[in-house]
């Protein structure tokens, strides 16, 4: 009996570090949501069609970019659906690093777990697995938290496009940036973390100026990953 | 709803739930292996990183490291308030504090 409650108060524990955790992630999603909804209907979807791409695709940048090509009317099905996929190539790594703890869980809550990946819940769910461990009930409820709160936010954008005045102009787009330091911060405690950043601060700003759409983000997470990979194995070889 | 919108929308979305559960595929028969959760450590740090410092030395689009950049000071700002009080809520609300007074500054 008292097992069972101490099981229900660790719950209930998960539960309000999900609440509090994805509040200063709504500061960023909600507004970007909005601006999602009131982009799909500047490019002429529907308020059904914008959500429902919301629902399905659940990748903000590239359901931006599908928007912009959808409104200049001169991509088709192949160059939308083929930028999608390149602007999210970066989820693979972030799924890589999911991947020992996704595989121990049902294979369908894993499945399930996959599609709710986005920066923003791997950002809160890498943080807390290094901090106190994976636990697959936080991970759960971020994901799904987030992802209603997405849905939300574009159907709201979409329905009152037109007395909406642009979100992303009250300098609440910096809420994200923002977060992340929050969570990059306490990361930076030894040596091999800060030169993995560094060498990822300047591959991304290298990328982001010379190369096209958000390749930066990849080419800059896989230099990084790797030099930090290297630093970490001389160091084992060393002790 | 409008069908070519219809199948740019679900195209769309199996690309994207590809990559995203392309990693659970690669190594669901052999399970991870031990290397790949050390190469994996960093991840989060590269990833991180990658994501602000261009949003912060780039907001338009090209390199700004002068003072008209607000997001850089903004950056600058939460990046210490992060560092000495790792609070959350008060590096956001400072940080877009300062965007907004500078912005109205500059502007």
């Amino acid at each position: 009996m008292e097992k069972k409650e101490t099981r229900q108060q660790q719950q209930t524990g998960i539960w309000w570090e999900v609440l509090q955790d994805c509040l200063p992630m709504c500061a960023g999603y909600i507004p970007f949501g909005l601006t999602c909804g009131i982009m799909g209907r500047t490019a002429g979807l529907s308020t059904f069609e914008i959500t429902f791409m919301s629902a399905a695709v659940y990748a903000g940048a590239s359901q931006f970019i599908a928007l912009g090509m959808l409104a200049s009317g001169t991509a088709g099905w192949g160059l939308i659906v083929l930028t999608t996929l390149l602007v999210n190539l970066r989820h693979l790594l972030m799924g890589a690093y999911m991947v020992p703890h996704h595989l121990k869980l049902p294979r369908p809550l894993g499945y399930y777990l996959a599609f709710g990946l986005t920066d923003e819940s791997y950002a809160l769910v890498a943080s807390r697995s290094d901090r106190k461990g994976y636990d697959a009930l936080y991970n759960w409820g971020v994901n799904t938290l987030l992802y209603l709160i997405w849905i939300l936010a574009t159907f709201l954008g979409a329905l009152f496009y037109q007395s909406i005045p642009d979100p992303l102009e009250w300098g609440i787009d910096f809420a994200l940036p923002a977060t992340f330091l929050t969570l990059l911060i306490p990361r930076l405690t030894n040596g091999t973390a800060l030169v993995v950043a560094l060498v990822a601060a300047l591959c991304a700003v290298l990328g982001a100026l010379y190369l096209p759409g958000s390749w930066y983000i990849i080419v800059a997470a896989v230099a990084a990953t790797l030099v930090g990979g290297m630093m970490e194995r001389s160091n084992t070889h060393e002790r | 709803m409008n069908g070519k919108i219809l199948l740019i929308i679900l195209g769309m979305a199996a690309a994207t739930y590809l990559t995203r559960i392309g990693a659970q595929l690669i190594f669901a028969r052999a399970g991870s292996p031990g290397w790949l959760e050390r190469w994996l450590k960093h991840v989060p740090t590269a990833i991180l990183t990658a994501l602000i410092v261009p949003q912060l030395l780039l907001p338009q689009g090209y390199l700004d490291l002068s003072l008209n950049n607000s997001y850089l000071l903004a950056g600058i700002i939460a990046a210490f308030t992060a560092y000495k009080t790792r609070n959350i809520l008060l590096t956001i609300v400072l940080g877009m504090g300062v965007i907004i007074i500078l912005n109205k500054l500059i502007s």
